[in-house]
C-alpha cells in the first residue's frame, strides 16, 4: 500500500489513526450504548476516508447505513438488553 | 491461554499488514482490477447505457442479477427479524420484560424533527431519481427515506407513527420493491430480451435501446428503494419495541 499515492496523504494521516482508535475503543468500552456511539463515529470516519479515495457511492452508503440507520438499530437493541457486557 | 491468543492475533495482524505490500497501488492503472473488464465499462458504459454514473451502470445494469439478489437478501433479513422478534397476541402471551422509559415530551426534538422530515424525504427522492447521474441510488435513497420515518417514531411515539404508516403497508412495500425489480426483468423477458436486459423495453416505451437502459435502471432503483425503505423501518419497529409494537424508544 502506498500511502503517499493517495490524493491527500496528510488527511489520511489524520483520519487513519482516528479510525484505529475508534475501532479499538468500540471493542474495549463495556457500556454497550457508548460502544454503539463510538461505532457510529467509526463509520463516519470511514465515510470520510472513502470520500477522500473518490469512492463517493460507497461513502454515501456508509454515511446513510453505517453512521445513520445501523447506529439507531444498535441503540434500540442495546437499550433492550443488559447495558454492561461481561468481557 | 489469553496470552497465546493475543500472540497469535498480533502475529496474524502483522502478517496481514506485511502482505499489503503485494497489493497494487491505489489507483494504479496497471493493477489486475483495472486492466481487464473495467476498461470496457469505463470506455463503453456511457455509449451503451447513456448513464454518466459508472457505479450505477455496473450495479443496476451489467450486474443486475447481483443487485436483485442483494435486494432479496435485505428483504429476507427483514422477514427473519420479523419472524423472530414480532410478538402477536396469538404467538406470545408474555410481555416485554424491560422497556426503556420515556420521560415527558421534548418540544425542541419534536419541532426539529418536524422541520427536518420533509426535506429529508425530498432529498431521498432526489437521491433515488438521480442515482444514475450522481452518487446515490436506490439503496441510499431508500435508507434515507426509512430514516425519516424512524426519526418521526423517535421524536413522537411509535403509535402515532404507525397510524400514518401501518405495519401492513410497510410489509406491502417491502414485497412490492422486490416485485418491481423482478417484474422489470420478467417483462424484458416477455418483450424478447434476456432477463433484466433493459434494451428490450425500447420498443414498448418508444425510445432508443440505449435510453431504455437508463429508464430500466431508474425503475430498478425505485424497486430497491421501496424494499430498503420498508425493511429499515420494519427493523426499527421490531427492535425498538421488543416486538409488540406497543411503544418505541
Amino acid at each position: 500500500m502506498n500511502l503517499y499515492g493517495s490524493l491527500l496523504w496528510q488527511f489520511d494521516l489524520l483520519i487513519i489513526p482516528m479510525v484505529i482508535i475508534c475501532a479499538i475503543a468500540a471493542l474495549t468500552i463495556r457500556d454497550l450504548l457508548s460502544a454503539t456511539v463510538v461505532f457510529g463515529a467509526y463509520s463516519f470516519l470511514m465515510c470520510l476516508l472513502w470520500t477522500e479515495m473518490l469512492a463517493v457511492d460507497v461513502a454515501f452508503t456508509e454515511a446513510a447505513v453505517g453512521a445513520g440507520v445501523s447506529t439507531i438499530l444498535m441503540v434500540a437493541t442495546a437499550l433492550h438488553i443488559k447495558r454492561k457486557s461481561k468481557d | 491461554m489469553k496470552r497465546l491468543t493475543l500472540f497469535l492475533v498480533v502475529l496474524l495482524g502483522a502478517y496481514l499488514v506485511w502482505t499489503t505490500q503485494d497489493l497494487p497501488d491505489w489507483g494504479d492503472p496497471a493493477s489486475p482490477a483495472n486492466s481487464y473488464l473495467s476498461t470496457h465499462y469505463i470506455k463503453k458504459a456511457y455509449e451503451e447505457t447513456s448513464v454518466p454514473n459508472l457505479v450505477t451502470a455496473v450495479l443496476a445494469d451489467y450486474r443486475g442479477y447481483d443487485t436483485m439478489f442483494e435486494t432479496v437478501v435485505v428483504f429476507c433479513a427483514g422477514l427473519a427479524v420479523l419472524t423472530i422478534l414480532r410478538r402477536t397476541k396469538r404467538k406470545h402471551k408474555k410481555n416485554v420484560k424491560f422497556r426503556p422509559q420515556r420521560e415527558g415530551v421534548d418540544i425542541i426534538l419534536q419541532n426539529a424533527a418536524r422541520l427536518m422530515i420533509a426535506p429529508m424525504q425530498l432529498f431521498a427522492l432526489y437521491v433515488i431519481a438521480h442515482g444514475h447521474h450522481s452518487p446515490g441510488g436506490g439503496f441510499q435513497g431508500g435508507v434515507i427515506l426509512g430514516a425519516s420515518f424512524i426519526l418521526l417514531a423517535l421524536a413522537y411515539d411509535l403509535k402515532s407513527t404507525l397510524r400514518r404508516f401501518k405495519e401492513n403497508t410497510v410489509l406491502f412495500y417491502s414485497g412490492l420493491g422486490v416485485l418491481i425489480y423482478a417484474g422489470i426483468g420478467v417483462i424484458s423477458l416477455v418483450l424478447g430480451g434476456n432477463f433484466l436486459a433493459y434494451a428490450a423495453w425500447g420498443g414498448l416505451l418508444g425510445i432508443s435501446e440505449v435510453e431504455a437502459h437508463s429508464y430500466g435502471m431508474l425503475g430498478v432503483e425505485i424497486g430497491v428503494a421501496f424494499t430498503v425503505m420498508a425493511i429499515m423501518f420494519s427493523l426499527y419497529l421490531d427492535l425498538a419495541s421488543g416486538g409488540d409494537l406497543d411503544e418505541g424508544l
